[in-house]
């Protein structure tokens, strides 16, 4: 197998890997954030206001975990670095 | 109609002319639309507001936004909230309106580019201690950085650069894979499921819109209260809870 393949290969699978393994950690975690954000609103209606911006504050900072990894797999597929720089030497 | 390729994740690889050093590229032309666009808005419906009974439809439209803006800014900042009004909510309609225009065939946000939301994150790096220091003076600012004591300083310091990293990221990675998936589903399942994705990229870009304004606010917030404030707020007994 050349190394313009193996570059590709190793891109696409790690992009797979990545997605897939940096969605489960967010997944639990918003989750979680629900579960306790509907429990205080069934408690406590009157402060729905209050409780609503702050979960969904919480579960902006939560998601950017899987945006980050969303973003590595995304540089990985369409602006790999090492593919131009493989092409480039295969090339000539 | 999309105007950037499958394979390229952001508007600066489409450019409309080169001339010498300059070139012009989708997101500088889309971003000075929605400049232009709320500018000249702004000033049309402020020429002519009313007092009286009766207003035009433009005046009460916008009277909602900037009531609902300065609300949810009071709710967050306790005090002081007209002054951080300006910023914010200049934050919040500029992303807003960018993430909202994507149904418009052939344009595409200027948030869907790390450069226009790395500049939106910077000016909120900026911003928090500008602020800081005018209501609490520099050295009051400072010690903030210091409590509870000297050795947190590197985190605090590493704590400003990584969330604004990720008020950068977190707006770009929203709406740019948004507009991937828009554009891998037009061509996998074309016509009805991507119409209900734009749908949902209507709400997304809201939520987005509303939670970048609002961690902006957040930081401002933090920094602005001093030390002594909180522990003054934290000591208010609330009421029994009734259930």
């Amino acid at each position: 197998m050349d190394s313009v393949s193996i570059v590709a290969m190793a891109s696409i699978i790690t992009a797979g890997i990545c997605m897939g393994i940096g969605a489960i950690g967010p997944a639990l975690g918003q989750g979680r954030a629900v579960q306790g954000a509907l429990s205080s609103i069934a408690q406590q209606p009157d402060e729905r206001n209050s409780l609503t911006r702050t979960l969904f504050v919480g579960l902006a900072m939560i998601e950017s975990i899987a945006i980050y990894c969303f973003v590595i797999a995304m540089i990985l597929v369409f602006a790999n670095p090492f593919w131009v720089y493989v092409v480039k030497k295969a090339g000539g | 109609m999309e105007i950037v390729g499958i394979d390229q994740i952001s508007p600066d690889q489409v450019i409309f002319f080169t001339w010498g050093l300059i070139t012009i590229n989708a997101t500088l032309v889309y971003t000075w639309l929605i400049m232009g666009l709320l500018v000249i808005g702004s000033v049309a419906i402020t020429g002519n507001l009313s007092s009286e009974r009766t207003m035009s439809r433009w005046q009460n439209m916008l009277e909602v936004i900037v009531g609902t803006i300065r609300q949810e800014i009071a709710d967050v900042a306790k005090e002081g909230a007209d002054t951080y009004f300006p910023f914010i909510g200049t934050l919040f309609l500029f992303i807003l309106l960018s993430n909202v225009f994507t149904f418009v065939p052939g344009y595409v946000a200027p948030t869907s580019s790390l450069t226009t939301t790395a500049a939106l994150a910077i000016v909120v790096f900026f911003a928090v201690p500008i602020y800081g220091i005018t209501k609490n003076g520099i050295l009051e600012y400072v010690k903030e950085y210091f409590r509870p004591t000297f050795i947190f300083f590197p985190f605090h310091v590493m704590g400003e650069f990584s969330r604004t990293l990720a008020l950068a990221v977190r707006l770009f990675g929203n709406i740019m894979s948004h507009e991937k998936v828009i554009a891998i589903l037009l061509a996998v399942t074309p016509l009805f499921f991507p119409v209900v994705m734009q749908a949902l990229g209507l709400l997304i870009g809201l939520i987005q819109a509303y939670i970048f304004a609002i961690l902006a606010m957040v930081y401002i917030a933090s920094a602005t209260q001093t030390h002594e404030e909180t522990e003054h707020n934290q000591k208010k007994e609330t009421g029994p809870v009734k259930i």
